[in-house]
C-alpha cells in the first residue's frame, strides 16, 4: 500500500492504494469519477484518456505512482459549471457520439489535439491524430466534424485570451 | 409537425450526460457489500475437465467463494437455450448440444468458463482465479468448418453426428435445375464471409443482487433487450421467477447484436448472488469479450447464377456452410437461414432460387447475430456475383443490375419475402450521379499515370427490417413474438413520459421517440421523457435489434398516442362545451376549429386527474398503452458506390470516395439516421479491409485483442457522401423502414468489388489486407 497525493479536477486528493493500482482504477473506484472508461486491456482504444499536466494520457496503463503530485483532469473537470467546454458542445452539435462510451476519451484526446495544433487543423491531421481512439458507433465522420468545429471555436477563444 | 417533430435534426437529449462523463453504464454502478467475480477459463479449445481444485484459491485473502459447473448441475440450473427452432430439409429438428453456463465435464472452445471466483475486489478475484488448479485432458479440436465436416473429424456433441446442426434448404430445386439447363450463361463464385468480433466499446457487465427477505433478484446488465433477458433467465434457467426478477439495462455502450443474447457470465452472476448472499459484479475485459461475445458471419459459400441471352437472371443456386461455433447461441439458428437465404433475391427479379445451408459445430466461440445478421452475408454473396457476372458477360455493372431490378410492387420473391415498395432505379441513378460515374475512366487513367490502380465497385442491397410479424416468425420457428409495446403517461401538469420496450444503446431513442410525441402535440421534446431499459418500469418489450425500433417501437407509441389524443379531445370538448369532432391539436393546445376557444394541454391533463369535471362515465387519468405487431417486414434498400486506389507497391487500399444512397422511408431525425449509416458503413468497410477473427488449427483465437484484430480507426475511412431517396413504407403508420444495419449490409461488397475492378480479377477475400491484395496482384501478373 502507498499513499498517493495528486490534484484531480482542481481538488487535492490523497488516497491509500495498492501499489499496482492504475490511475483509471483510482479515478473510477476510489474517487467515483466514472466518466473515464475502460474499453480494452492493451492501451489501444483510448476510452480511458485523461489529461496529466495538460497532456492526453491513457489512464489504463498509468500506475498511480507515476502521477504522484501531478495535475489530473478528467471529463468531469472540463466544463465550467453549466457551461460546456467547446469540445463538448461541438460533439453534441455535430452528433459526434452515439452510445457515448468512447466519448469522454475522444473529447479529452481531441482537446489535446487542438491544444497542440493551435486550432489550425485539417481533416487528415485530425484523422491521423485520432488513431489512438476507437469508436465503434459513429464511423468517425461526425467525430472529425466535431473536432474541426471545436478547433475553430477554441481558436476564437484562444485568440481572445 | 413543428420544429422538433418528425423530420427535424434535433440535437440529442441524451448527449449532455455522455459528454460530461455522467452516463451511467453497468460498471459505473456501486452497491453496498459488493463482491467481484472473475471466471476461470479453459485454455484449450476442446478438452475433458478432469478435476478442479480450488482449495488454495479459497484460502487466499478476500476470497468469498469459488463456484464450479458441477454446482450449477447440483442446483439444477438449466443449460443455455437457442430460441429459434430450424429443421433440416429432411424434416428432422436441429441437433442441439447442451451448453452449461460453466462446463462441468467438457470444454468446447478456448475461453469457456469452468469456474468462478467471488472475492472482495476485482484484483483479488483475478489473483485467486490463477490459483484454481484445473486438470484437463486435451481432445483434438475442429477449429474450422472444413475441419469439422472432414471424415473422422473430432465430434463436439453426441447429439450432432458429423458436427452438423442442420442441413436446411429453401426454394425450388427442380425449377432452379431446369433454369440452369436452358441458361445462355452461367456465372459461379466461391465466397468466404469472414468471421467478425462485434466489439461494442463497452464490454459486457452484470451486477446481480439477491434480496433474501423478498426472495427477489435485481440484475443490472448490458442488454439490448432486458425483458427478453428476464424471460429467458426465469423460464429456462431455474434461477429466479419472472415476478421475482428485475432486469435493468441502463446506459449501454453499443451492442451491434452482441448484447441481445443471454450469456453464461450474467447468468452465473445472478445465481452466485444467491449462493454467496452478497451482490456480485462481473465486468468483462476486452480479452474476455473477444473470447466470449458471440461472433458474427463466418460463411463459406458456392454460388451460381444463370442468365438468358439478354442478361436477365433466370435462377440462383447457393450452397452455404455456416459456422455456429461450439454451441448454439440464442438466435444463432435463424441467422444463416431465415435472416440470410430469404434475402438472396436482392433487388432483382429472380424467377427461381434454391439455397442450401449446412450449420456446423466447431471448437470456436459461438456465432450469432452481428449488425445485419445474415443480410450482410446475402448481400455480399449476391453483389459480388452480380459484379463478377457483369465482367464475365461484358456488361456495365450498373446496367446489369438495372435491367434485372424489381420494378413492380408488391413483389413476391421465391424465398418468402414480399417486398412492399421501393424504387431501386432511383437510388442507383442518384448514386451514379453523386460519384460522377461518367468521369470514372478519366480518373482511372489519371491514377495510372500516378502509379496507382483505381477501381469502382457497386452494391445494391436490400434488407428485411422492422423485425418482425409475430405470426410469420412463429410459423418459421421463432420461440417469441416480435411485436413492441408502449405506454404514454400524460402527467397532471402536462409533461409526458413514454415507456417503451425498445432499448437505446446509441440509437438516440430519447430524442427520436420524443420527436414523435412532441410533433403530434406541438410541444417541445423537453416536455417528453422516454423511459426504457427497466423491467420494473416498462411492462414488457422485445428490445432493439434488426432495425426495429422506429418501425415497430415507434409504431406502438403512435398507437398509444392516438388513444391519448382521442381521450384528451373528449375532455377538451367537454371543458370547452364544443363537439369532439371540432377539436384540433396545435402548439400544445386543444382548439375548437374556426373559433378562438382553446385549452392548453396541461389544463386538459389536470382535468383528467382532478376528475372534477369529466364527461359522464369517463375514467379519470390520461394514460394509454398499446402493443404493435407489424404486418410485414420493412425493406430498406439502397445503392452504394465505392472508389478505391491501390498502391501496387504495397497492396494498400485507400478508399477515395464512398457514396451511399439509401431509401429508409420517412426519416424521423436525418442527423441521427446519417450517424447510423456512417457507423454501419465503417463496420462494413472494417469487414472488407481490416477485420477478421482468426483461429489456428488448435482452436486458439490468435486475434484476441485490439493489437491483433484490426478495428477501423479514423484514418482508415473517408468522410462519406450520403443522400436519400424515399418510398414510404406502407406497412406501418409512420412510413419508416429502419436504418440501423444498412451501412454494414451494403458496404462490404462495394469495397471488394472496387478492389476486384482495380486489380482486374475477382480472386480476393475479405479482409482485403495489403498483403492479400499484393498477393492477388501477383496472381494477375503471373497470369498475364
Amino acid at each position: 500500500m502507498s499513499t498517493v497525493k495528486l490534484t484531480v479536477n482542481g481538488k487535492a486528493v490523497s488516497a491509500d492504494v495498492e501499489d499496482r493500482t492504475l490511475l483509471v482504477q483510482l479515478l473510477r473506484e476510489t474517487l467515483n469519477l466514472t466518466g473515464t472508461h475502460v474499453g480494452c486491456d492493451t492501451s489501444q482504444c483510448g476510452a480511458c484518456i485523461v489529461h496529466i499536466d495538460g497532456r492526453a494520457v491513457k489512464s489504463c496503463t498509468t500506475l498511480v505512482g507515476q502521477v504522484q503530485g501531478a495535475n489530473v483532469t478528467t471529463i468531469e473537470g472540463i466544463s465550467r459549471g453549466d457551461e460546456l467546454h467547446p469540445m463538448q458542445a461541438a460533439f453534441r452539435d455535430n452528433h459526434g457520439l452515439q452510445c457515448g462510451y468512447c466519448t469522454p476519451g475522444m473529447i479529452m484526446s481531441s482537446i489535446d489535439i487542438v491544444n497542440r495544433h493551435g486550432g489550425d487543423l485539417d481533416e487528415d491531421t485530425v484523422r491521423h491524430e485520432l488513431e489512438g481512439n476507437i469508436c465503434r458507433c459513429t464511423g468517425y465522420h461526425n467525430i472529425v466534424k466535431s473536432v474541426l468545429d471545436a478547433a475553430s471555436r477554441m481558436k476564437v477563444s484562444m485568440a481572445a485570451e | 409537425m413543428g420544429v422538433e417533430g418528425i423530420g427535424a435534426s434535433v440535437v440529442r437529449k441524451e448527449d449532455r450526460r455522455f459528454i460530461t462523463g455522467r452516463g451511467r453504464y453497468v460498471d459505473d454502478i456501486k452497491v453496498l457489500g459488493l463482491t467481484h467475480a472473475h471466471f476461470v477459463r479453459s485454455p484449450h479449445a476442446h478438452a475433458k475437465v478432469v478435476s478442479i481444485d480450488a482449495t488454495a484459491a479459497k484460502e487466499m485473502p478476500g476470497v468469498v467463494d469459488v463456484l464450479t459447473g458441477q454446482q450449477l448441475v447440483d442446483d439444477k440450473i438449466g443449460n443455455l437455450i437457442c430460441g429459434w427452432a430450424v429443421s433440416s430439409k429432411d424434416g428432422t429438428p436441429m441437433k442441439m448440444g447442451a451448453w452449461p453456463a460453466m462446463a462441468p465435464e467438457v470444454v468446447r472452445f478456448a475461453g469457456q468458463a469452468v469456474a468462478v471466483v467471488i472475492a472482495e475486489t476485482k484484483n483479488l478475484a483475478r489473483d485467486a482465479a490463477e490459483a484454481v488448479v484445473v486438470t484437463y485432458e486435451e481432445l483434438p479440436a475442429a477449429a474450422s468448418i472444413k475441419a469439422a465436416i472432414a471424415p473422422g473429424a473430432p465430434q463436439l456433441h453426441p447429439e450432432a453426428p458429423g458436427n452438423v446442426v442442420y442441413d436446411w434448404a429453401i426454394g425450388e430445386e427442380k425449377a432452379v435445375n431446369d433454369a440452369f439447363g436452358k441458361a445462355a450463361n452461367v456465372v459461379s463464385l466461391e465466397l468466404v464471409n469472414n468471421r467478425l468480433v462485434p466489439n461494442a466499446m463497452e464490454p459486457r457487465a452484470a451486477i446481480a443482487e439477491y434480496n433474501d427477505a423478498e426472495e427477489h433478484f435485481t440484475l443490472h446488465t448490458t442488454s439490448q433487450n432486458p425483458h427478453v433477458a428476464r424471460l429467458v433467465l426465469s423460464a429456462f434457467y431455474n434461477i429466479a421467477q419472472e415476478h421475482k426478477l428485475r432486469v435493468v439495462a441502463p446506459d449501454v455502450g453499443g451492442g451491434f447484436g452482441s448484447k441481445i443474447f443471454i450469456y453464461p457470465e450474467e447468468m452465473v452472476a445472478l445465481w452466485a448472488s444467491k449462493k454467496v448472499r452478497r451482490p456480485v459484479k462481473w465486468t468483462g475485459d476486452r480479452s474476455e469479450a473477444f473470447l466470449t461475445d458471440a461472433h458474427g458471419r463466418d460463411h463459406v459459400s458456392h454460388a451460381e447464377m444463370a442468365f438468358d441471352a439478354n442478361n436477365k437472371i433466370l435462377a440462383l443456386r447457393v450452397k452455404t456452410h455456416a459456422n455456429f461455433g461450439a454451441y448454439m447461441s440464442l438466435f444463432s439458428s435463424s441467422v444463416p437461414t431465415y435472416l440470410y437465404a430469404t434475402l438472396l433475391s436482392g433487388q432483382y427479379n429472380i424467377p427461381a432460387i434454391y439455397a442450401e445451408v449446412m450449420g456446423v459445430y466447431t471448437n470456436t466461440t459461438p456465432v450469432d447475430a452481428y449488425r445485419g445478421a445474415g443480410r450482410p452475408e446475402a448481400s455480399y454473396l449476391l453483389e459480388r456475383l452480380m459484379e463478377t457476372s457483369a465482367r464475365q458477360l461484358k456488361v456495365d455493372p450498373a446496367e446489369l443490375r438495372r435491367i434485372n431490378f424489381v420494378t413492380q410492387f408488391p413483389h413476391q420473391t421465391p424465398v418468402i419475402m414480399a417486398y412492399d415498395t421501393g424504387d431501386f432505379g432511383a437510388s442507383l441513378d442518384a448514386a451514379l450521379k453523386a460519384i460522377d460515374y461518367a468521369g470514372f475512366p478519366a480518373r482511372k487513367a489519371k491514377a495510372k499515370t500516378e502509379g496507382k490502380l483505381r477501381g469502382i465497385g457497386f452494391s445494391c442491397y436490400i434488407e428485411a427490417c422492422g423485425i418482425a410479424p409475430s405470426k410469420a416468425v412463429g410459423s418459421l420457428g421463432a420461440g417469441v413474438g416480435l411485436w413492441e409495446s408502449a405506454e404514454v403517461r400524460v402527467n397532471p401538469v402536462g409533461t409526458i413520459e413514454v415507456l417503451t420496450g425498445s432499448h437505446s444503446h446509441g440509437q438516440g431513442h430519447e430524442t427520436t421517440f420524443a420527436q414523435l410525441v412532441a410533433g403530434r402535440l406541438g410541444i417541445s421534446v423537453d416536455q417528453v421523457q422516454i423511459v426504457h431499459g427497466d423491467t420494473d418500469k416498462v411492462q414488457f418489450g422485445m428490445g432493439t435489434y434488426g432495425s426495429r425500433s422506429a418501425a415497430v417501437g415507434m409504431s406502438a407509441i403512435f398507437k398509444a398516442m392516438e388513444k391519448i389524443e382521442a381521450k384528451a379531445k373528449k375532455i377538451a370538448a367537454h371543458q370547452l362545451e364544443a363537439s369532439e369532432e371540432d377539436i384540433v391539436i396545435e402548439n400544445g393546445e386543444f382548439k375548437v376549429t374556426g373559433t378562438d376557444k382553446s385549452i392548453a394541454l396541461p389544463m386538459v391533463a389536470l382535468a383528467a386527474y382532478t376528475a372534477h369535471n369529466l364527461p359522464d362515465g369517463m375514467e379519470p387519468g390520461l394514460k394509454e398503452g398499446a402493443f404493435y405487431d407489424p404486418t410485414n417486414f420493412t425493406f430498406p434498400a439502397g445503392a452504394y458506390v465505392c472508389e478505391v486506389e491501390i498502391d501496387p507497391g504495397t497492396g494498400k487500399t485507400e478508399i477515395i470516395d464512398f457514396v451511399a444512397v439509401d431509401d429508409f422511408g420517412r426519416l424521423i431525425n436525418p442527423m441521427i439516421v446519417e450517424g447510423q449509416v456512417h457507423g454501419g458503413l465503417t463496420q462494413g468497410i472494417g469487414q472488407a479491409l481490416l477485420e477478421g477473427a482468426i483461429y489456428d488449427d488448435n482452436g486458439q483465437l490468435v486475434t484476441a485483442s485490439f493489437m491483433d484484430y484490426a478495428m477501423p480507426r479514423a484514418d482508415d475511412v473517408p468522410s462519406f457522401k450520403l443522400s436519400h431517396t424515399t418510398t414510404l413504407c406502407p406497412g406501418n403508420p409512420l412510413g419508416v423502414k429502419g436504418c440501423g444495419e444498412a451501412g454494414a449490409i451494403g458496404s462490404s461488397p462495394a469495397v471488394i468489388n472496387a478492389i476486384t475492378d482495380a486489380i482486374g480479377h475477382n480472386r480476393i477475400e475479405m479482409p482485403a489486407t495489403p498483403g492479400r491484395v499484393w498477393e492477388a496482384m501477383q496472381l494477375q501478373q503471373a497470369a498475364e
